[in-house]
């Protein structure tokens, strides 16, 4: 882990609705409506679109490559959504015998299995006297490409 | 509201600090654990199986030493960076479930559910929703009174069997006086170690002795707090949130406008009071802040406008008691949170996680504290002579290589990008 540092404290915040006004830089003609009033909208924000529910989304970063073959490579960062219900299919960052992974989720005829993205590492099937549960689905993986 | 009785729902978080470190520690989830105040001193969290070790709230953590090695007891400095943000999710998710509620402190919120149906099944349901979307346990306790609420809360808390739901109202009034005589009078709201001793000198040793109590004695010897608490343990409702002060050691400055408030620099002007006043009282008790939290809230009773009641914590930078600093950062919380659409009837800032200013400066310049003690009094003096600010402690450059000591901090979790958890 990090050695302690308390970095400059500005919680991640619960995304309230940022609206970036585009701002108008030229003048309007008096008495008649601007043609490019209409155009005037609001930025896009990655918070709105990334992030379904900001009360529930954690982001973890991606360490080793069993999850290579859908593009989750080393050092990615994931959104992940606690109050999505995991469901079969989904890629999920589970915890399995107190040790966080992000694997496939499979779930089907009551046998639970975690399940690599990458044919060099086996599935995981979960024994019914193991410790899991499901941390939260992740809904994005962010990748750096430049 | 029409006579109907008041639901008011205290939601409490369990264990809180020892619990954000579990959201994203799960190897810890069993193992006994404390986190340890400012500067690692006392524990100020505790997790239910250091409890059961006998490790006491407030301990000094030396103390422990001995017990942490034999049992392997855990201790994490604290990180308030976490907790700020941790509570922020908690509390807006019950702003969504009851628009009325009070923001108490960083893990407590009152929540207004009268005349809601279903009270049960949407207290279970918020509980859960917590704890699924956060991992942070919570107890909800119903009453018809904060008073009620809060010894429901209690009660949810203590028996197992209530699965952490636990509504007072819904008992009979045979079943709420065989519960108040279990409960020794020191659980109340507002009752201390201090009064509990007073109490029992006149034979007022259970939550039932206090609400059957002989009001003209009472008054006479306890003064009019102890009235009002034993008056919400008769189900009428008269305290103030402030009145009481908080079981933790915490600060709340607050107050309702005369009319409505509309305007940002209005807010952040009434708020500057708070601060100012507050933090006055830090200075006058030796003490400092690490943590400021905001609120403001709509007017509750105008059901035919919009509510909005939102509060937002943060850990401030370092300790401390200086107006300013904490001014800046309460003014940036209610800027964050302010939207124009609503009219505002009441704002407040709260100041927590308070320790005395002597331990910090022991610690960081190596046990100088006289000569550092004389520093700050030669400021006020000066400050008191010359006006406010003459004087000021040049507070980014002089204070930023002399951190607390927090050498079992976890990683900022949720708040720094390079900290984030890595799987």
């Amino acid at each position: 882990m990090k050695s302690a540092v308390l970095s400059h404290p500005e919680p991640v915040c619960i995304p309230e609705k940022k609206v970036w006004l585009e701002v108008c830089g030229w003048k309007v003609p008096a008495g008649f409506a601007s043609p490019a009033a209409d155009h005037t909208r609001k930025r896009i924000d990655l918070n709105e679109h990334l992030i379904r529910n900001g009360a529930a989304t954690h982001i973890f970063k991606v360490k080793g490559d069993s999850m290579i073959d859908i593009g989750i490579y080393e050092g990615d960062a994931l959104l992940i959504d606690r109050s999505i219900e995991p469901r079969h299919g989904n890629i999920v960052l589970a915890v399995l015998n107190n040790d966080f992974t992000v694997k496939r989720l499979h779930r089907r005829g009551g046998v639970i299995k975690l399940v690599p993205e990458n044919p060099r590492y086996p599935t995981i099937v979960v024994k019914e006297e193991e410790e899991f549960s499901i941390w939260g689905v992740v809904t994005y993986n962010l990748h750096k490409l430049y | 509201m029409g006579g109907a009785v008041p639901q008011l729902a205290l939601v409490d978080c369990n264990n809180f600090y020892v619990s954000c470190e579990r959201v994203f520690r799960p190897d810890l989830v069993r193992v006994p654990l404390v986190v340890l105040s400012n500067n690692d001193g006392c524990v100020v969290s505790r997790s239910n199986e250091a409890k059961a070790l006998g490790i006491k709230m407030g301990q000094p953590w030396f103390e422990c030493k001995e017990l942490a090695e034999k049992h392997g007891i855990l201790a994490f400095s604290s990180n308030y960076a976490l907790y700020a943000d941790l509570s922020n999710r908690v509390m807006s998710i019950l702003n969504d479930f009851a628009p009325r509620h009070e923001v108490y402190s960083i893990d407590e919120c009152f929540v207004d559910m009268t005349g809601m149906p279903k009270l049960r099944e949407v207290s279970y349901a918020m509980r859960e929703r917590v704890g699924m979307w956060t991992g942070i346990p919570v107890c909800v306790g119903i009453g018809p009174t904060k008073t009620l609420a809060k010894l429901a809360n209690h009660v949810a808390k203590k028996h197992p069997r209530s699965k952490g739901v636990f509504n007072y109202n819904a008992l009979s009034e045979g079943q709420k006086a065989l519960l108040l005589q279990r409960i020794p009078v020191e659980e109340v709201w507002g009752v201390g170690r201090k009064l509990t001793k007073r109490l029992e000198c006149h034979r007022v040793r259970t939550v039932q002795d206090l609400k059957q109590a002989h009001v003209p004695t009472l008054r006479a010897e306890f003064g009019v707090v102890m009235e009002k608490i034993q008056r919400e343990l008769q189900e009428v409702s008269c305290i103030e949130l402030q009145e009481i002060q908080p079981d933790r050691q915490q600060i709340i400055a607050s107050r309702s406008f005369g009319k409505m408030v509309t305007e940002l620099p209005i807010l952040q002007d009434a708020l500057s009071t708070f601060v100012a006043n507050a933090c006055a009282k830090l200075r006058g008790q030796g003490s400092h802040a690490a943590v400021i939290q905001v609120f403001l809230q709509t007017n509750r009773f105008r059901k035919d406008l919009p509510q909005y009641m939102p509060s937002l914590a943060v850990p401030l930078p370092y300790p401390t008691n200086d107006s300013l600093e904490v001014n800046r950062w309460a003014s940036f919380l209610c800027e964050r949170m302010f939207k124009p659409e609503y009219q505002y009837k009441k704002a407040g800032i709260m100041l927590s996680e308070i320790s005395p200013v002597t331990h910090r400066q022991g610690d960081l310049l190596e046990g100088d504290v006289s000569s550092n003690g004389k520093l700050m009094l030669a400021l006020d003096t000066l400050n008191q002579r010359f006006g406010r600010g003459t004087v000021k402690v040049s507070t980014q450059g002089a204070y930023q290589d002399w951190q607390m000591r927090q050498e079992r901090k976890s990683a900022n979790f949720t708040t720094d990008w390079n900290e984030v958890p890595v799987v």
